[in-house]
C-alpha cells in the first residue's frame, strides 16, 4: 500500500467521471428523481389517524437501495473498462500495488457516493417532509455505506464479465434478487423459512433493516451498530475477493 | 507481392545464427534460455533462448500470430510460463524491483480515452513517483505539448499511440517494451518515432519493439525472427540480407522461413 498512489488513483478516477458530466448528473439526480416518484406513488393514499405514512417506510427503504444500484453499474463498467482497453494489464506492470488501485477507485467512488446520499436525503427530509425517529446522519451514513457496497461489488463482478453487454446481465443476477428479499415488499420475518435464510445472508437486508432501526428508534440500537458492522464487514470482503480477481500473471 | 514467384529455396541453407550478432562483448540486458508457454493446449512459444544487448534496438519480428505479444508479456513479467526462465536486467522477469525500471507499451494503445494527455501521463507517472515537470517534459519529447489540454480520445490516431508512448516513458524505464508502436501510421511519423527510439538507444536505453513489418528491421540493430513460436534466428539485419542473398529485407525473411520449412519438411518425411 502507498498512500500517494491510491490519491493519484482515486484523482484520475475523479477525472475521469469530471469528463463524462452526464454520469455525475445519473449519480447526483437520480435517486432523488426516483425518490419523487415514489412520494407521488403514495400521493393519494388515505391513512387511518396516527399511521405513518408509506413513503416514511418505503422512501426510505429507498434511500439505502437506489445508491447501491447506481454505483454498482457505474462501478462495474468502469472498472471492466480498465480490465478490457489494456491499461490494467499496463498498470500491473507498475510499481502501483493492487490494494493501491482497488482503494484508489472505491474512494473516489464512495466520495461520488456520498454526495449522492447527501442529495438524495436531503430530498427526502426537506422537500417530501420525510419523519422518522432517529437522527438522519445515520441515515446518509447507511446510504454510503450501501453504495460502497455498490461499488466493491461491481468491482469484483467486472471480473466475470468480458463485455459491457455481460457487465449489465449482472444487474438481475446480483442486485435484483436483494431487492426482493431485503424487506422492501414483504417482511423478512414473514417470508418462507427458505427466503428468510437467504435474505439473512445478502448485504442489502442488513441495510434495510439498519434503516428501520433508524426509523423506529430516536437514539441508536445495537442492532443498528450490528448492521454497521456486518455491512462494513461485506465491503472489506468483497475489496479482498476483488483483489484475487486481479492478477499480475495471466496465461 | 511479385517476389514471391521468385523464391527459390537458397543453395546452401543457411548457416547457423550466432548466439548474439551484436557482438558477445557487450553488456546483457535480457537473458532468455529455454522459455516455453503454453496457452490450453497451444504451444505459444516454445524453447525460445536468446540474449539482448543493453542499449540497443532489438526488433522482434513475425508474421501475425508467431508469439511476439506473448515474449513480450513474459519479459514483463504478465505472461504464466510453463518452463524456462526470464532474466530482466538482472531480475526474474516480472520482479517487483523491475517494474520501476521496464516500460510497456501494449499493442493498440493502452490509455485512458476519456482523460486529457497531461492528466494520462501525469497518472502513469504517478505510479512511478514522477512529478508534474516529468510530465511536461515527457510530451514535450514526444511532441505533444500542444495537446496537453485535450482529451487523448479526440487525438489523431498516430497522436493517440504517442499518448501511449508517453505513458510508458514517463516512468524513466531502462528498458522499454514496445509492441507494434508504429502500426497504422502515416510514414513520415514512422519515421519520427523510429528518430526517437534511436536517440533513446543512444542515451544507454534498451529497447525491444515488435513489427510485422519487415521494412522497419533496417532500423534495429539485432533482429529477433520468430514463427509459430519458435526462435528462428537471431542476427543483424545485414547479416539477414546476407544470408538471404538480398538487399530486401522482406524478401530475405521469406526465404529464411522458406528455408526453416523445408528443413522441418526433411526431418518430417
Amino acid at each position: 500500500m502507498n498512500l500517494s498512489m491510491l490519491l493519484s488513483t482515486c484523482r484520475r478516477v475523479l477525472l475521469q467521471l469530471r469528463g463524462d458530466p452526464r454520469s455525475i448528473a445519473m449519480i447526483l439526480v437520480v435517486p432523488a428523481i426516483l425518490l419523487a416518484l415514489v412520494y407521488w406513488l403514495y400521493q393519494n393514499e388515505t391513512l387511518a389517524p396516527g399511521m405513518p405514512r408509506t413513503f416514511d417506510r418505503v422512501g426510505l427503504m429507498m434511500l439505502g437501495i437506489f445508491p447501491f444500484v447506481v454505483m454498482f453499474l457505474v462501478t462495474s463498467i468502469t472498472m471492466l473498462r480498465e480490465r478490457t482497453s489494456g491499461t490494467l494489464e499496463r498498470l500491473l506492470t507498475t510499481p502501483i500495488h493492487k490494494a493501491d488501485l482497488l482503494f484508489g477507485y472505491a474512494l473516489a467512488f464512495s466520495i461520488m457516493a456520498t454526495a449522492q446520499a447527501l442529495v438524495a436525503t436531503g430530498t427526502a427530509y426537506w422537500i417530501f417532509g420525510m419523519k422518522i425517529a432517529g437522527n438522519a446522519g445515520w441515515v446518509v451514513l447507511i446510504s454510503v455505506l450501501t453504495a460502497v457496497l455498490g461499488v466493491v461489488l461491481g468491482l469484483l463482478c467486472s471480473a466475470f464479465a468480458t463485455t459491457e453487454f455481460q457487465a449489465v446481465q449482472f444487474m438481475p443476477v446480483v442486485v435484483i434478487p436483494q431487492i426482493l428479499l431485503c424487506g422492501l415488499f414483504v417482511a423478512r420475518d414473514q417470508m418462507n423459512a427458505v427466503l428468510e435464510a437467504i435474505s439473512n445472508v445478502l448485504p442489502l437486508s442488513f441495510a434495510v433493516d439498519g434503516l428501520q432501526q433508524v426509523a423506529a428508534h430516536s437514539s441508536p440500537t445495537g442492532q443498528l451498530v450490528r448492521d454497521l458492522v456486518v455491512m462494513a464487514a461485506f465491503v472489506l470482503a468483497g475489496v479482498l475477493l476483488a483483489s484475487l480477481t486481479l492478477r499480475r500473471r495471466t496465461a | 507481392m511479385s517476389h514471391r514467384a521468385v523464391m527459390p529455396a537458397p543453395e546452401p541453407p543457411f548457416a547457423p545464427v550466432p548466439a548474439d550478432p551484436s557482438g558477445t562483448t557487450g553488456p546483457v540486458s535480457v537473458s532468455v534460455d529455454g522459455l516455453r508457454v503454453h496457452r490450453g493446449r497451444a504451444t505459444v512459444l516454445a524453447n525460445i533462448t536468446c540474449n539482448i544487448a543493453e542499449g540497443r534496438i532489438t526488433g522482434l519480428l513475425g508474421p501475425s500470430g508467431s508469439g511476439k505479444t506473448t515474449f513480450m508479456r513474459s519479459l514483463v513479467g504478465v505472461q504464466k510460463i510453463a518452463a524456462g526462465s526470464v532474466t530482466v536486467l538482472g531480475r526474474p522477469a516480472g520482479d517487483p524491483r523491475n517494474r520501476h525500471d521496464v516500460g510497456y507499451v501494449t499493442q493498440g494503445a493502452s490509455v485512458y480515452k476519456d482523460l486529457s494527455v497531461l492528466d494520462n501521463v501525469r497518472y502513469f507517472g504517478s505510479v512511478h513517483g514522477g512529478s508534474r515537470a516529468d510530465a511536461h517534459a515527457v510530451l514535450a519529447a514526444v511532441g505533444l505539448s500542444e495537446f496537453a489540454k485535450r482529451k487523448a480520445g479526440n487525438l489523431s490516431g498516430g497522436q493517440f499511440s504517442r499518448v501511449s508512448l508517453a505513458c510508458a516513458l514517463v516512468g524513466k524505464p531502462r528498458l522499454l517494451v514496445l509492441d507494434e508502436p508504429t502500426v497504422g501510421l502515416d510514414p513520415v511519423l514512422r519515421a519520427d518515432l523510429w528518430e526517437q527510439f534511436s536517440a533513446m538507444a543512444a542515451e544507454g536505453t534498451t529497447l525491444i519493439i515488435s513489427s510485422h513489418v519487415m521494412e522497419e528491421a533496417g532500423h534495429c540493430d539485432s533482429l529477433l525472427l520468430l514463427r509459430e513460436g519458435m526462435l528462428l534466428a537471431q542476427l543483424t539485419p545485414e547479416q539477414l540480407r546476407q544470408s538471404g542473398e538480398t538487399d530486401d529485407l522482406e524478401l530475405a525473411f521469406l526465404r529464411l522461413i522458406q528455408a526453416a520449412a523445408d528443413s522441418e519438411r526433411k526431418v518430417g518425411s
